[in-house]
């Protein structure tokens, strides 16, 4: 359980962060939280020749409303996100989200974009970017760009994010006033990655369905925007059969691995009670 | 000699702290303000550190191990191989049941994450890239998890080392994968028992492996003091001195010359009582070096290499009349020990104390079998916060009386009431011949049922059954056998399970006690001293306890199977009763009356007839040191080795109730109502801790703890991120209750508590969740109770959708 050895840079402004990014290539790993990253590095997995702490970059930090967009920083602690006001008025699956991940000690240090960079499927926070047609804004040598969180993910910590592109912030569309939401994980304990976890928003309008989303936490390679079973929503009452489609829809795409958790069959078969559980919460919470 | 404007009887007897107050923990004051002294906190001049090369096979042969590149790693002192351990013939140990254990491994590996190579550096990162540059050609061979295929005729041969030896310690062996078969009872009056029962049960019950996982893993500083020739070995034992014994055999060196120190333990559970190839190689390694050597594992490391517990797959049966009355009990279980026999058990025992299965039954007749089997998985079969193997057999008899009451259609209390072992049966002599010393069991399980409102609850379970819900009613009322126990059937390698007390009285009245045990978060320094200050009339707060030198306490065989209690608090009583006697003659010379004319009253002796004339012990204390009666030596000291005459037996009924999300298989634990009779109550808040500890410990067995392996020996859930540890939130909340029936036979008439919970938990939890599906003709389920087992039952059932 010790690392090895590695160069140790705190650069302190963006620009130098993403100069000492190109200049180690895939010899140099970024740290946010380290609540990822370090668990690797103690088991050796990830042996980086060169550690980019991002601690001292405070432009990373914050949380703003942008335009229609809600803007938050790369370096936002979960924490900090459990605990804005404004998210919690605008966007309140943030908070929901947030305070399902791990625990108190691990939120104060892990960073919502280490959170959504790191690629791992266990992370909560990209299903619920899924879920909220997030964007992350990437920053490299060569400028700035913006992927959304339904293409950023390829494999298991593989992502659309090039090895010199640092992600400075995560930009949310405010979800409609009077919209739905609930964040259904569960999980053995305290602490512990999702057996199967889904994100709801939905918006409601004279009885029925307007929009819906939902996307799909640690049940595959990578977290999963379940387009269609958001779509089996929309212009229903979400009455029983639409609730039921939906929750088909879900564990159609759902491709977990059996690990100490449970079996595949087990785990697909979950995927669909927490989908089901948290449309019928968001429903609740739905301005008719 | 007193004056008479001081406390009365009843203040003076508070001040004292005695027994049966809830007095504060004494070593609270250095633990909660993070002062505590771990193996971790020893830091020597000149220490180095080691840690192990470790197999990522479960079996291969080792073809060649390379060490060149990893001495060449800036910082690293040495690597050790077996090669290198050969000459002092240390590449091999033997083990507590008989056996040897590789300490290096020789020539082939026999589970994942053995120990391979030692390699010693400057400091903890020396040594990691050096374990790294170690480089091992492995060639692998066929793998054998499963314990049923080790004994297959064409299996494949695990330990060659002893191939062809027909005992390896415990027994005759009957399959090259074989370690022993261990039978008792009388088989032919169970047989016909069986052969003429109105009703039988049987079930397979398999005792997953789990392990204690102590918070501090294990750990030692080994430091040789070349010049003196002495060895010091700071470790995280559970019996030091056994310890101190085991390395001057294996070692070759004099004992005297071996000082083995067990500083503050954090945790043990039986995980800390066997013997390590890290002590050894931090030994040898001192030697070699003339340095001291730390070696501390990692969570991983504890998890999958140093002792395990259970991993019995039992086979049980019942018979029993039409009304339910038991009339024998059969077991067979097949006991995995994984690659080497390195289980921790009095050494008679090869199933530890597993013939207490009747339990709290007055069963006629029983027999028992036990097979050991070699498997390629990691060493070990302790007591994991259960007398040896108690928790095994509870669990096993716990489950099947529930197994017959649903079959003979009895309600789970009733059949307990009408099998249990009634008060007049005591002293009670079970048909596997233990002495029972005393016990309650009727009156026990009643208090719970009515705190309950046990009809109140299987009516509201009525219901839900009516509306689809499942709700589970658990019971468990277990009897414990601990206090290991008497020399003439246990020892440790011949050495008798005796415990003792050394106090030592200063002339201002207060005292030190050095006890053979080893407290790992017990609380011995307070309730020994709480023992102590009710024996002797001294406060407890002036009693210092002291455990875990060898060079200062007197020898003990250490803590585990709840024996600190029964045993050497017995010795600390028997040893303040000499200084009372001596004290009884020092205050007769000092009051001028006759010995016969003094009686005790709480801290001192006064004169029969006049209360004022009295001498307090603090009086009688300096006295020993200055005043003495002609012809007694000067001085207040006394030291007892007790044997125990026999076990105590503990008990306990329990009762869970459980919820159960057939959807997610997820199970909520509403209520758990423990009464626990543990015979005389030292410290009651440290029994409620020991209480809420040993069943937070059972809830992770029962729920979720367990170790795994694939088909090719991979050890599956070894560290935190899949162990069930339960945080706060997780834990249920405990009630917990009591009734004391005193053991005749101790001295102050108590039987130890901390392992209790534990044996009676698991059962209580397991029998709740499956109560929860009885109605649906379900009798068994297998442990742990994670949501995707359970929910695998609601599938079968159809009610998982
Ligand atoms: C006990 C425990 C339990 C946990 N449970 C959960 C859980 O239930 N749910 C959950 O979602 N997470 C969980 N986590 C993970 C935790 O949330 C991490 O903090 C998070 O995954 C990573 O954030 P970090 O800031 O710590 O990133 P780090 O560990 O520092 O980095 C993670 C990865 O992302 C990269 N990275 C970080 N920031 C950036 C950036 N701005 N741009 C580009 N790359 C970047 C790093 O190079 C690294 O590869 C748990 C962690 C622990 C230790």
């Amino acid at each position: 359980m010790i690392p090895g050895a590695f160069e140790y840079h705190r650069p302190t402004s963006v620009d130098e962060a993403i100069a000492l990014m190109s200049q180690h290539g895939d010899e140099g790993r970024v740290i946010a939280g380290g609540h990822s990253l370090i668990p690797m590095m103690k088991l050796r997995l990830a042996e980086p020749g060169h550690l980019i702490d991002l601690r001292d970059l405070d432009s990373l930090r914050g949380i703003q409303p942008a335009g229609r967009c809600i803007e938050i920083g790369a370096m936002t602690t979960q924490q900090e996100v459990a605990v804005s006001e404004l998210l919690a008025e605008a966007c309140p699956i943030l908070r929901e989200a947030a305070l399902l991940i791990a625990d108190p000690q691990v939120r104060y240090c892990g960073t919502l974009g280490g959170n959504v960079a790191n690629g791992d499927p266990g992370n909560d926070m990209p299903a619920v970017m899924q879920c909220l047609d997030a964007s992350f804004v990437l920053r490299g040598p060569q400028g700035e760009r913006e992927v959304r969180a339904r293409d950023f993910y390829e494999a298991a910590y593989f992502t659309a994010r090039a090895e010199d592109e640092l992600v400075t912030a995560v930009s949310i569309p405010i979800p409609p006033a009077g919209h739905g939401y609930a964040y259904e994980k569960l999980k053995r304990k305290v602490g512990d990655y999702a057996t199967a976890a889904a994100a709801v928003v939905l918006t409601m309008s004279g009885g029925s369905c307007e929009s819906a989303s939902i996307a799909l936490t640690n049940v595959g390679q990578t977290p999963l925007f379940a387009e269609a079973a958001g779509q089996a929503l929309v212009g229903t009452k979400v009455d029983e059969a639409a609730v039921a489609r939906a929750v088909e829809a879900a564990k159609d795409i759902a491709e977990p691995v059996a690990d100490m958790r449970g079996p595949e069959e087990y785990r697909t078969h979950v995927t669909g009670v927490m989908v089901r559980r948290a449309v019928e919460r968001a429903l609740t919470r739905a301005r008719a | 000699m007193t004056d008479a404007t001081e406390m009365t009887q009843e203040e003076r007897e508070a001040t004292l702290g005695g027994i049966g107050c809830a007095r504060k923990r004494k070593e609270d004051i250095r633990f909660i303000q993070g002062k505590g002294n771990y193996v971790d906190d020893v830091k020597l001049p000149g220490q180095v550190f080691g840690d192990f090369v470790r197999s990522p096979y479960a079996h291969a042969r080792i073809k060649s191990i390379d060490t060149e590149a990893a001495k060449a790693v800036p910082g690293v002192l040495a690597v050790l191989t077996a090669a290198d351990l050969k000459p002092l013939n240390l590449h091999w140990m033997p083990t507590l049941a008989g056996d040897t254990q590789a300490v290096l491994a020789d020539e082939k590996v026999h589970f994942q994450n053995q120990e391979v190579a030692f390699v010693i550096g400057e400091d903890r990162y020396a040594v990691s890239d050096g374990i790294q540059a170690v480089e091992v050609d492995y060639e692998d061979l066929p793998v054998l998890v499963d314990p049923k295929q080790a004994l297959a005729e064409d299996a494949p041969v695990l330990r060659e080392d002893v191939e062809g030896k027909d005992n390896v310690g415990q027994g005759l062996r009957t399959h090259p994968n074989h370690i022993f078969t261990w039978d008792v009872g009388d088989k032919d009056a169970t047989e016909k028992a069986f052969s003429s029962a109105a009703v039988t049960v049987k079930e397979e019950i398999f005792y997953q492996r789990v392990h204690p996982c102590p918070l501090e893993p294990c750990g030692c500083v080994a430091s040789m003091d070349p010049i003196k020739g002495e060895l010091t070995l700071y470790g995280t034992f559970q019996a030091p001195h056994v310890v101190r014994t085991v390395v001057s055999l294996i070692a070759g060196l004099p004992e005297h010359k071996i000082r083995v120190i067990a500083p503050d333990i954090g945790g043990g559970f039986g995980n800390k009582v066997g013997a390590y190839p890290g002590y050894v190689c931090a030994t040898v390694g001192t030697i070699v070096l003339g340095r001291p050597v730390k070696w501390v594992e990692g969570r991983i490391d504890n998890l999958s290499t140093t002792a395990f517990a259970r991993d019995y797959h039992m086979t049980g049966e019942l018979a029993a009349d039409s009304h339910g009355r038991i009339t024998a009990i059969r077991v067979h279980v097949l006991a995995d020990h994984g690659a080497f026999n390195a289980h921790a058990q009095p050494t008679k025992w090869p199933a530890g104390l597993f013939s207490i299965v009747t339990g709290s039954y007055d069963i006629p007749a029983a027999h028992i079998e036990v097979d050991g089997v070699y498997t390629n998985k990691a060493p070990g079969g302790v007591a994991y916060r259960c007398s040896f193997r108690v928790t095994e057999a509870s669990y096993l008899i716990e489950r099947m009386v529930d197994v017959l009451a649903q079959k003979v259609g009895l309600d789970k209390a009733e059949i307990r009431l009408k099998n249990f072992v009634t008060p007049e049966q005591f002293p009670y002599t079970s048909c596997l011949d233990w002495e029972y010393d005393s016990g309650d069991y009727h009156t026990a399980l009643n208090k719970v049922l009515e705190a309950v409102d046990y009809r109140g609850l299987r009516r509201e379970q009525e219901e839900k059954r009516r509306n689809g819900e499942l709700m589970g009613i658990g019971i468990a009322t277990f009897t414990e056998i601990v206090g290991a126990g008497p020399s003439r059937n246990c020892d440790i390698l011949g050495i008798g399970m005796f415990d003792s007390c050394e106090i030592r009285i200063h002339p201002t009245g207060s005292a030190i006690a050095r006890l053979g045990t080893k407290s790992q978060g017990q609380g011995h320094e307070t309730t020994y001293a709480q023992i102590l200050a009710t024996e002797l009339g001294i406060p407890s707060d002036d009693i210092t306890v002291e455990e875990g030198d060898t060079d200062t306490a007197p020898y003990g065989l250490g803590t585990y199977g709840s024996r600190s209690t029964p045993v050497a608090g017995a010795a600390a009583a028997q040893a303040a009763r000499k200084i009372k006697a001596k004290a009884r003659k020092i205050a007769a010379h000092m009051l001028e009356v006759g010995e016969k004319d003094l009686e005790w009253e709480v801290d001192r002796f006064k004169v029969k007839g006049l209360p004022e004339k009295a001498a307090t012990m603090k009086e009688i204390a300096f006295a020993a040191y200055q005043n003495l009666p002609e012809g007694l030596e000067p001085g207040l000291e006394a030291v007892n080795y007790y044997d125990p005459p026999n076990f105590t037996y503990p008990f306990g009924a329990y009762l869970c109730v459980v919820d159960v999300d057939r959807l997610t298989g997820e199970v909520k634990v509403r209520r758990f109502y423990a009464l626990d009779d543990c015979g005389t109550r030292i410290n009651p808040m440290v029994i409620e801790g020991q209480v809420h500890g040993g069943l937070t410990e059972a809830f992770a067995i029962a729920m979720g703890q367990e170790l795994t392996f694939d088909e090719t020996g991979n050890i599956q859930g070894a560290s935190f991120m899949d162990y069930f540890l339960p945080t706060a939130v997780e834990t249920p909340v405990w009630e917990t209750d009591f009734t004391v029936t005193p053991s005749p036979h101790h001295p102050i008439g108590a039987k130890g508590v901390g392992e209790s919970p534990n044996v009676g938990g698991v059962s209580a939890f397991s029998n709740a969740v499956v109560d929860a599906f009885a109605h649906l003709g379900v009798s068994h389920m297998p442990m742990p109770h994670t949501p995707w087992r359970v929910w695998k039952q609601c599938a079968a059932l159809g009610i998982g959708e």
